[in-house]
């Protein structure tokens, strides 16, 4: 046998791992041979601002970086974070349960306690991990997950890494909800993971009635209030307390890449047992803890957050304007009425949506150019997100930058 | 149900989906021989489980790649 081996040892043909993905490769430099600048490829070489940076050698208004309360150049929180790394260093090196609990890590614990009126907070090095994390960690093998269709990438990746089975339903469809909780087997673990906002198109979910139904049947609830933290809902809990149903939400994941204005993810909870999670927990474990100065930023961000009060109407206040404007133009918009700080703009196809992207880049605006499989229903959007730094001139210095590239483009 | 009225049954559940009218055989592939994306997917499934009141997980979609399969899985899943 051994001999045989050695004789049939001849180079065998290479396979490229790579070519799986000839198509994107394809698609992408269409796009580029048409003249378009790549979408993704976009490099801020200045920023001045929550709202304005020299993008490609243009001075950019920013309308797609989810800088919701424009917290990034926000004195307080640039000044604690300079001090933390001044009296802490550039960063820990180590995991939260080994060497990487600094301070600063408990005291932003502290303050996600203190903003959601919760008793446990966990913080992880990204959104993404956090979902990853707790969704992995929380559903088990013979457990059930079931989830809305258009759930963000970080929770079907967590649902991937578990072992439970993972059960989609019709993006908020409350009767579809209930319909599939109904079927579960009996005795087995549930988990209802909801979003408050969805990215892609700005729309609330309606969670009064889904929470409501998830309890009837024994599930446990997550909800993931990225998009909404900081402006909605009274103390800007998000979406679950504007409707009243924080209480019955069994865990919240959140972010500080967006209202808080730094970078690091996070899950809140009242379940007596869950700090056992930072134990069993992967993504938390294997991966170094972030920079005290990013801990420092973010507490300090996050309690300046609780008394935003002026900055959120005002955000409020340019998603409406913005709404409107862009409908009365003559574009087709995500959502019928402002439901978040996320307007999406509906392009006729990913060309088009590119040439409009592009359009509107010369024309001195940054959004999001967002394209399948990302989106629903293979949909190309331009994603607006806007900022509560965001003068009520600039809204309109935007309205007018879309009405040229979308007549230039044609598409109003 | 007998496998055969489990397939007869998903037989008229296919046909709005079906739209370019593929003879369907026990081989016949969803994302190759009925060119299905992962709306069509998410819809069809949506109607077998509503129709015979059953949960068919991703997990268990991952391993139906072709109609005897899922004949077969939605017969084993209405009994059990």
């Amino acid at each position: 046998m051994a001999t045989a081996m050695t004789e049939t040892t001849t180079a065998a043909e290479p396979v490229d791992l790579l070519a799986k993905f000839d198509p994107i490769i394809q698609t992408r430099e269409q796009l580029l041979a048409a003249g378009v600048e790549d979408p993704f490829n976009l490099v801020m070489e200045q920023v001045l601002s929550p709202t304005r940076a020299i993008c490609n050698g243009r001075d950019t208004i920013l309308l797609g970086t989810y800088n919701y309360m424009g917290m990034t150049f926000d004195d307080d929180v640039i000044a604690a974070g300079k001090q933390a790394m001044e009296d802490f260093g550039a960063g820990t090196t180590g995991s939260r349960v080994l060497n990487g609990t600094f301070r600063d890590h408990r005291d932003v614990e502290a303050a996600l306690r203190e903003f959601y009126a919760m008793d446990h907070a966990m913080v992880f090095s990204t959104g993404y991990q956090a979902n990853l994390g707790i969704i992995s960690t929380l559903a088990g093998k013979g457990d059930y997950i079931i989830l809305d269709i258009d759930s963000h990438a970080s929770i079907w990746d967590g649902c991937a890494m578990g072992n439970a089975e993972v059960v989609p339903f019709k993006h908020n469809d409350v009767e579809a909800l209930e319909k599939r909780l109904k079927r579960v087997p009996e005795g087995a673990g549930k988990l209802v993971v909801l979003e408050g906002v969805y990215s892609m198109m700005g729309d609330v979910a309606p969670l009064k009635e889904m929470v409501r139904i998830s309890k009837a049947h024994g599930a446990m609830v997550l909800v993931d209030e990225a998009h909404s933290m900081g402006f909605i809902g009274e103390h800007g809990r998000g979406v679950a307390e504007d409707q009243g149903v924080i209480d019955d939400v069994d865990f919240i994941i959140g972010t500080f890449s967006k209202s808080v204005g730094t970078v690091g993810g996070f899950c809140v909870s009242n379940h007596p047992k869950f700090e056992v999670l930072r134990l069993v927990c992967r993504p938390y474990v294997f991966t170094a803890a972030l920079p005290p100065s990013v801990m420092a930023s973010s507490a300090t961000s996050i309690r300046k957050l609780m008394h935003g009060g002026n900055k959120r109407a005002h955000l409020w206040e340019n998603s409406r304007t913005l709404h409107k404007g862009l409908r009365d133009l003559g574009f087709q918009l995500g959502t019928e009425t402002p439901q978040s700080a996320i307007i999406a703009v509906i392009m006729p196809d990913l060309e088009k949506g590119a040439m409009m992207w592009e359009a509107l880049l010369k024309e001195g605006l940054y959004v999001n150019l967002a394209r399948p499989p990302a989106t629903p229903a293979g949909m190309t959007l331009l994603r607006c997100s806007l900022c509560a730094e965001h003068s009520s001139e600039q809204v309109q210095t935007i309205l007018g930058m879309f009405e040229r590239a979308g007549k230039a483009i044609g598409i109003i | 149900m007998s496998p055969a009225d489990v397939d007869a049954k998903i037989r008229t559940l296919i046909e709005p989906f079906n739209k370019k009218g593929v003879a369907i055989e026990d081989a016949t592939t969803f994302a190759g021989d009925l060119e299905f994306d992962s709306l069509t997917v998410m819809d069809f499934v949506a109607e077998i489980e509503d129709a015979f009141d059953v949960i068919i997980s991703m997990n268990q979609q991952a391993e139906i790649e072709n109609w005897g399969q899922l004949v077969a899985a939605v017969h084993k899943l209405q009994d059990s």
